[in-house]
């Protein structure tokens, strides 16, 4: 399978990033040799085979139902770019 | 007096209990260290020198009380992926700027827990996708290694590049790294130091910025294998706060150090001798066998036949995770914002000015292939080849093997630059052609040096051990660093 331009500005969107037109073109060259490479998968007879799900052959764990943490806005939004009173700032989405 | 920067953990460990100097001097000196040769090998991206002498004259307390932990007054560099409080966290990436988080993570705090002293933050890859250091936002590592009669810089490997570089340029006593593809053990195959993945679960991965969390573990890069036992052994933990860390208790890995491999059964696979590569590599891998022989281990073939599925099958599972765990960068809770027409376009323009080229590419791969209609095709079928692979591994397991040699990388360290590289993603992908199937597995592995190429340049051996084996791991890696010798650069920096 190989992408074209419009995919990549397709998933370029679903990625949440910006691209120019140069970039894109760019991008459908790597993301193809790379598709290329990731091809030979195809030829492994994988039926019967469950996916890995877990690295790790364990039970997950559970923490305990309760409240060990929190009382920590403050700590929260203290990265924030912008943040008014523990509130993440963003531009207005509702008109 | 002898150049402090030049001891081993283990060694300082002990003339620091003999109060034979104190942490003070020995922090003293790597700062010294650091602020003579940063500005050559760009290892550290932050140096944190006042809290190095605090801790280090907390840990001089302690000492001269008699109750110092198992690193105490032991200078250390952490590598920018790590949470430290109120210190410089941004995974080498614009997108991060002026992070401060306001926790630590489990590992550091385990390290500061037993005594351990903070230098600074090292340089990586990008969110640690790379395997030379050149996706760092703030530049290349430089290798302390250059091949004989040549000023060519070479590059450190990666992602751990600045971990590997700093602890080869004896600009701290030892480094925490992170492995999702080969990341600790390429670049301490690249510059002659010994660098342990170990099996995922042992170290905690709270607190540690993720990049792929199904891959990501955290070790350490040292000078020995002694040290790397030694800085295993705090930074492992069980952990509450991971739910993927496992309920096994850690166990004191040094005293497998000097203890004999007689009898053990080693598995050379036939599947890791690869076209193309280089004689003196194969060369290596023999001597390595050789050695062990000669210490009295049986040498035993195994296949491990999907392994030439593990890459590609990486290149579908890691990006996946990373354009999963990568989305929470959006310009609003931390890090870099750059404004837009609307709240989209803010996250657009963000992204595309916060992330670099070969994060962009991975995050793209990721999405197309969970996009719908592709995730069947790709992301299953590569998760299914997983277990193939997985499965490759208990078996020799299964049939009496108690470790897997092979070499750790393709080739020495490759020029900063280097044209070829740059052309093709996949070649540089093949950097981690040996290395990547441990992670896929979640098994542990560890790199150790074991000679130098015709150039004069390190080169590294593998060895793959059982789930939680890693003491079997540093009892052989002993043996073949007994018998390889240790590999030191020539100062030119």
């Amino acid at each position: 399978m190989s992408v074209d331009l419009a995919t990549v500005r397709r998933v370029a969107h679903l990625a949440r990033i910006a691209v120019t037109d140069q970039e894109a073109e760019r991008m459908t060259g790597e993301l193809n040799a790379i598709l290329g490479f990731v091809e030979q998968l195809g030829e492994v007879d994988v039926s019967g085979v469950e996916p890995m799900t877990s690295v790790t052959p364990m039970e997950m764990k559970k923490r305990t139902d309760a409240v060990t943490d929190g009382d920590k806005a403050e700590a929260i939004v203290a990265n924030a770019p912008a943040s008014d009173e523990n509130f993440f700032l963003v531009p207005k989405v509702i008109e | 007096m002898t150049d402090l920067t030049r001891l081993t953990i283990a060694e300082a460990r002990t003339k620091l209990r003999a109060k034979e100097f104190t942490s003070a001097e020995l922090t003293d000196a790597y700062l010294s260290a650091i602020d003579a040769a940063n500005g050559e090998l760009n290892a550290y991206v932050k140096v944190t020198p006042d809290k190095a002498r605090e801790m280090a004259q907390a840990s001089d307390a302690k000492l001269a009380s008699g109750n110092g932990g198992d690193l105490e007054g032991i200078p250390l560099g952490i590598k920018d992926l790590f949470g430290t409080e109120g210190v410089h966290t941004q995974a080498a990436s614009h997108i991060l700027d002026g992070f401060e988080p306001r926790y630590e993570s489990t590992v550091t705090a385990n390290l500061w827990a037993d005594g351990a002293v903070m230098l600074g933050k090292l340089n990586m890859d990008e969110f640690a996708m790379g395997s030379s250091n050149e996706t760092s936002h703030y530049g290349p590592v430089k290798n302390p290694w250059r091949a004989e009669g040549s000023n060519l810089d070479l590059v450190p490997g990666g992602s751990s590049g600045g971990s590997a570089s700093a602890v080869a340029a004896w600009l701290c006593a030892g480094a925490t790294a992170t492995d999702t593809g080969g990341s600790i053990r390429q670049p301490a195959a690249f510059t002659g130091t010994v660098g342990i993945k170990p099996t995922y679960g042992r170290c905690s991965r709270w607190g540690v910025v993720a990049f792929a969390s199904s891959l990501d573990q955290a070790g350490p890069i040292t000078r020995d294998v002694r040290d790397a036992a030694i800085m295993l052994k705090s930074m492992a933990s069980v952990d509450a706060k991971d739910t993927t860390s496992v309920d096994i208790p850690v166990p004191d890995y040094e005293a497998a150090i000097g203890q004999s491999v007689k009898g053990m059964r080693i598995g050379i696979p036939k599947e890791y001798r690869v076209d193309g590569m280089p004689e003196e590599i194969e060369a290596l891998w023999q001597k390595g066998i050789a050695w062990l022989k000669d210490a009295g281990a049986e040498i035993v073939d195994i296949s491990l036949p999907h392994t030439k599925y593990a890459l590609p099958a990486y290149y579908i599972v890691a990006p996946a995770e990373a354009s999963s765990n990568l989305a929470r960068y959006d310009g609003v809770r931390y890090g870099l914002r750059v404004p837009g027409k609307d709240i989209a376009d803010m996250y657009e323009q963000t992204r595309a000015a916060g992330f670099g080229r070969e994060v962009k590419r991975r995050i793209m791969i990721g999405t197309y292939v969970l996009s719908a209609g592709y995730y069947d095709a790709y992301y299953l079928q590569a998760q299914k080849v997983r277990t193939l692979i997985r499965q490759d591994f208990e078996k020799v397991f299964a049939a009496g093997i108690d470790t897997i040699l092979t070499p750790a990388t393709p080739s020495a360290a490759f020029g900063i630059a280097d044209q070829d590289m740059a052309a093709d993603p996949v070649k540089m992908y093949l950097n981690d052609i040996f290395t990547v199937t441990v992670n896929m597995a979640g098994l542990p592995g560890i790199a150790v040096p074991a000679g130098l190429d015709a150039k004069g340049l390190p080169l590294g051996l593998q060895l793959i051990g059982r789930p939680f084996d890693e003491e079997t791991l540093f009892r052989t890696a002993h043996v073949i660093e007994q018998a390889a010798g240790r590999f030191e650069p020539a100062k030119w920096w």
